[in-house]
């Protein structure tokens, strides 16, 4: 198999397996093995470009010229590659986690739930393997749109609602800012290609790059910066394996990396330090950083508190962009793979209590530590990865963020990491100190482990949680590669 | 091949009164069928000629131009031509069986007739070069367009026809006062002539007022806001494939016509530097596009909601066209044609819903995706094509748009017409939400899925949006090429 066959497949794949999904629909186990399967020849895939990319790399492919300059080609690099290796990976371990979760919570429509899920799949690798911006944004949007109902699976009112916050939240700003940017982008410079140090012609007002560039961070939705955040909380009311994946890992992903993306490729570093556009944006990251955990701090709903706790995390990534140094690249960049394997575990182990306990608020968790201890475990090593103290993989990313804001002389910046790590651990700590510590207020002896399927998933995440402390290689010569 | 101009028009003309002639049974639908397909052939070789050897002009009855009616067909209007033509060889299979649901079994012939009538009209006003010929199929078309609204099952199509023939009459009077003045003036109706004479008495208040009154009366026509008020009820109202067929070409046609007069026939530097048509029209077009959408939003219906739709992206064609850069007018025709596609889809699927049905009320359409899911997911995909999402037609047109207005540096425009687009994501999603997203209630779980006879020509239609999404160089290529031409002086 080819690099440039490769790419295609790895948009193919996930397609076709949603295809599978859909015919083999009356038949559960054949459904999930189809998923489970597709999830593994994903990987496989994407690994195959790894040692090319590796190797220096850079295969692309033209698919269709839709309007003259502005084709739909998809390319590999190693940015892409990073997120598309975190994404495939843990999309197979969702998947068994799925499994287990589905079934025990016995979940209505679970065909439409795997062929959504495929197809959200597909997008995201559409996102990590994007050429030009035309392309991204094409598969952007077709994230957004696949994950609807995946978001309003429970078909409730409540869904409804917090479906059209998700889905307005994301089209208004895409369409209005990201696409304005866009066309904005393609009208000065002809282009919309991914290229090294940028499109923009010397000599761009630099009012124009400024204005442009906070289109772009804005019209980015996914990324959460304040205040276009709120669709992330109202995608709550989605089936935890939902928010796992694609509240926690894809979907958010593809917001910060597309923000990385256009930092470096779009614009590139030297036009945004040089213009002065990344100015007052990087205090409205630091700000989200901030706010995001105060707000996660008041909210006793488990997964509202996971939601806002991501807003923050997010905003380390976008900062980390903003900074617009290599430095800043390399930990916004480490800091998507390390988030998503702390956030994931997170979020399996709220799944995991709402299915064995049916728990939803952090005030109800007293005690249940006793009666789950694998799935508090496992929130544990999640919650001290994200709050980023040794030995977790968090720490790694947090550090060169921290490294890139002294580096850079903003203090204050360094000043909100800091404070933020504290408050992560007022919010995120209590959960399992809760669950281990504290007498339990009712009877909770009924209460039993986690399905196996979902316990299993939760372990291979917060072991990678501990492992890629001691072993951050591969996605710090992705991140460093970038520059080479 | 050589007389191909004047079969476009002599055969569809003959065909309606043998439809008239024939029974109430499928024999009409049978030959209007044929008709419309053999036109369409008829069409693509035309605009084939006239890719390959530029404008042709031919006499009618041998009566040479400027004294005797001349067809004359350039890229714009073999472009024109194109869209008319292909949409009448959609809608007119599909006529086969909705119309015959539709429409009282004793007066089918008539049906097919009018139909006949309406589309020689249409096609007629595109081809020919004298603007008193053009105001006779004008009416030809509007006439029988009148009639086949009144066809429709509800008793308000009845008022709904009578309102538009008031309003069209008030329109094709200003328009042929127009022409009056122009030939008071000049003392020709042939356009190639007028643009020729035009220039040397233009500072003349009698020709201002032949473009004040065209530009009324052709925007009456076209449903340019705030002159829209007859269209929503007339789409509404009238029988499914009549709506198809009218929101996907009539309103084009008149769009066609506005073009032909401003930029061919009183010229560009006289419509737009010497009189302020692009501020006026772009004005217009704007706060049409928001009015009409926010309207479309709040309505119950489906069918009243497309129309309402209409209106705004009939807006987007005269914001285009009324920039008068190439860009503009390129985003202009190019939504020309891709409106035309969407707008057909859209409508031919809600044509088999009430085939179904029999309503086309979005509160009777709960869950009924899960009965029809071929009819609703061409709805979708015309909905997107509609909104403007990337691999869609829509997305061509509105992506010219906005770098037509970013190029003359007017971004408003270019935000404007994004937050449009949002108002039309809300509207097309209120069917979207109700028919995938709720549950079908118990007395429509016997609804079957639309006949294939219906799908087919919906599909061809869906088919064709994402088409030209995704190879634009026959659409926006022709568009771009007839743009020129405008822009660089007479047909």
């Amino acid at each position: 198999m080819s690099p440039d066959q490769a790419l295609i497949l790895a948009i193919a794949v996930p397609a076709l397996g949603a295809l599978g999904v859909v015919l083999a629909g009356r038949w559960p186990n054949l459904r999930e093995a189809v998923t489970l399967v597709t999830g593994v020849i994903l990987v496989l895939v994407v690994g195959t470009l790894l040692p090319v990319i590796m190797a220096g790399g850079r295969p692309g492919v033209v698919l269709i010229e839709t309007l003259p300059g502005l084709p739909i080609a998809l390319g590999a690099e190693p940015l892409g590659m990073l997120f598309a290796l975190v994404a495939s990976f843990l999309w197979v371990v969702t998947s068994v986690y799925s499994i287990g979760y589905m079934r025990a919570h016995h979940e209505q429509h679970q065909t439409r739930f795997y062929a959504a899920f495929a197809v959200a799949m597909a997008s995201t690798m559409g996102v990590a393997f994007s050429a030009n911006m035309f392309t991204l944004f094409l598969f952007y949007e077709a994230l957004t749109i696949s994950t609807y109902p995946l978001v309003t699976h429970a078909g409730t009112e409540e869904a409804r609602r917090g479906g059209r916050v998700y889905l307005g939240i994301l089209l208004t700003t895409s369409i209005v800012f990201q696409l304005l940017a866009i066309g904005w982008t393609y009208a000065l410079t002809g282009t919309l290609d991914f290229t090294r140090g940028g499109v923009f012609p010397v000599g761009t007002p630099a009012m124009t790059i400024g204005i442009l560039y906070a289109l772009f961070v804005f019209g980015i939705g996914k990324a959460a910066v304040m205040p276009f955040h709120r669709w992330l909380p109202a995608a709550m009311v989605a089936p935890t394996p939902v928010s796992a994946l694609l509240h926690a890992v894809a979907v958010v992903k593809a917001g910060v990396f597309t923000v990385l993306k256009v930092t470096i490729y779009l614009f590139g570093l030297e036009t945004v330090t040089g213009s002065g556009a990344n100015g007052w944006l990087l205090y409205v990251a630091a700000a989200t950083i901030i706010l995001a955990s105060l707000v996660a701090m008041t909210k006793d709903n488990l997964k509202a508190r996971l939601a806002y706790s991501t807003v923050s995390q997010l905003g380390y990534i976008v900062l980390g962009a903003l900074l617009a140094t290599p430095l800043g690249i390399l930990g916004g960049s480490m800091h998507i793979a390390m988030h998503a394997f702390a956030k994931i575990t997170l979020f399996f182990g709220a799944g995991a209590i709402l299915v064995a306990a049916h728990k939803t608020e952090v005030s109800q968790l007293d005690g249940l530590g006793r009666r789950m201890p694998l799935t508090f475990a496992a929130f544990t090593i999640g919650s001290l990865s994200i709050i980023g103290v040794p030995p977790f993989a968090g720490m790694w990313s947090k550090w060169y963020l921290a490294l890139a804001t002294i580096d850079s002389g903003r203090w204050v910046l360094l000043a909100a990491l800091l404070l933020s790590s504290l408050l992560n651990i007022a919010y995120l700590l209590v959960i399992p100190v809760r669950g281990f510590f504290r007498e339990p207020k009712e009877d909770i002896s009924h209460v039993e482990e986690a399905p196996t399927a979902c316990v299993l998933a939760m372990s291979i995440t917060s072991a990678a949680c501990v492992g890629f402390f001691f072993f951050p290689d591969i996605f710090y010569y992705l991140a460093k590669l970038i520059f080479r | 091949m050589e007389q191909l101009p004047a079969l476009l028009i002599v055969i569809p003309l003959m065909s309606a009164p043998l439809c008239a002639a024939l029974p109430n049974n499928r024999l009409p639908w049978l030959l209007a069928t044929t008709v419309s397909w053999a036109v369409f052939v008829m069409a693509v070789l035309l605009a084939l000629q006239v890719l390959d050897t530029g404008t042709i002009s031919y006499a009618m009855g041998g009566w040479q131009p400027p004294w005797g009616i001349e067809y004359r067909i350039d890229t714009l209007n073999a472009f024109v031509l194109l869209i008319v033509s292909g949409i009448g060889a959609a809608v007119t299979p599909f006529s086969g069986r909705s119309a015959g649901k539709e429409i009282p079994a004793d007066r089918l012939s008539l049906y097919y007739c009018l139909f006949m009538l309406t589309y020689t009209g249409l096609m007629g006003i595109t081809i020919t070069g004298d603007i008193f010929n053009l105001f006779v199929f004008l009416e030809i078309s509007s006439l029988s367009s009148y009639a086949l609204i009144s066809l429709g099952r509800d008793r308000r199509a009845l008022t709904a026809a009578y309102q538009y023939l008031i309003m069209g009459t008030i329109g094709a009077t200003f328009y042929i006062i127009g022409v009056g003045l122009l030939y008071a003036m000049t003392g020709t109706l042939n356009m190639a002539d007028l643009a020729h004479l035009l220039p040397s008495v233009s500072g003349a208040r009698t020709v201002h007022t032949a473009l004040a009154f065209i530009v009324a009366g052709v925007g009456l026509k076209l449903a340019l806001f705030p002159v829209h008020l007859w269209l929503p009820n007339a789409y509404t109202y009238a029988p499914s494939p009549v709506s198809a067929f009218i929101s996907a070409t009539a309103t084009k046609v008149a769009v066609y016509v506005l073009v032909r007069m401003l930029f061919t026939v009183f010229g560009v530097h006289y419509s737009f530097h010497v009189m302020p048509l692009t501020p006026i029209l772009v004005a217009l077009s704007l706060v049409g596009i928001f009015v009409t959408s926010l309207f479309a939003l709040s309505q119950l219906d489906a069918k009243r909601l497309l129309a309402y739709s209409s209106v705004a992206q009939i807006g987007y064609m005269i914001a285009g066209l009324s920039l008068a850069t190439t860009l503009g007018v390129t985003a202009g025709l190019t939504h020309l044609f891709n409106h035309a596609l969407m707008k057909g889809c859209l409508f031919l699927a809600l044509g088999c819903v009430a085939y179904r049905i029999g309503s086309t009320r979005i509160r009777d359409m709960e869950g009924l995706a899960h009965a029809m899911p071929w009819t609703f997911s061409a709805f979708a995909l015309g909905g997107l094509s509609l909104i403007g999402v990337p691999l869609t037609a829509g997305f061509v047109s509105k992506w010219y748009l906005i770098l037509a207005a970013l190029e003359l540096g007017w971004w408003w425009l270019a935000v404007a017409v994004l937050a449009a687009s949002l108002i039309a994501v809300a509207y097309v999603w209120k069917v979207i939400e109700a028919a995938w997203f709720r549950p079908l209630p118990e007395d429509r779980r016997d609804v079957r899925e639309a006949p294939l006879a219906l799908l087919v020509p919906t599909w061809a239609l869906v088919l064709a949006n994402l088409y030209f999404g995704i190879d634009t160089r026959w659409s926006v290529g022709m568009a771009q090429l007839a743009a020129k031409s405008l822009l660089g002086g007479g047909p």
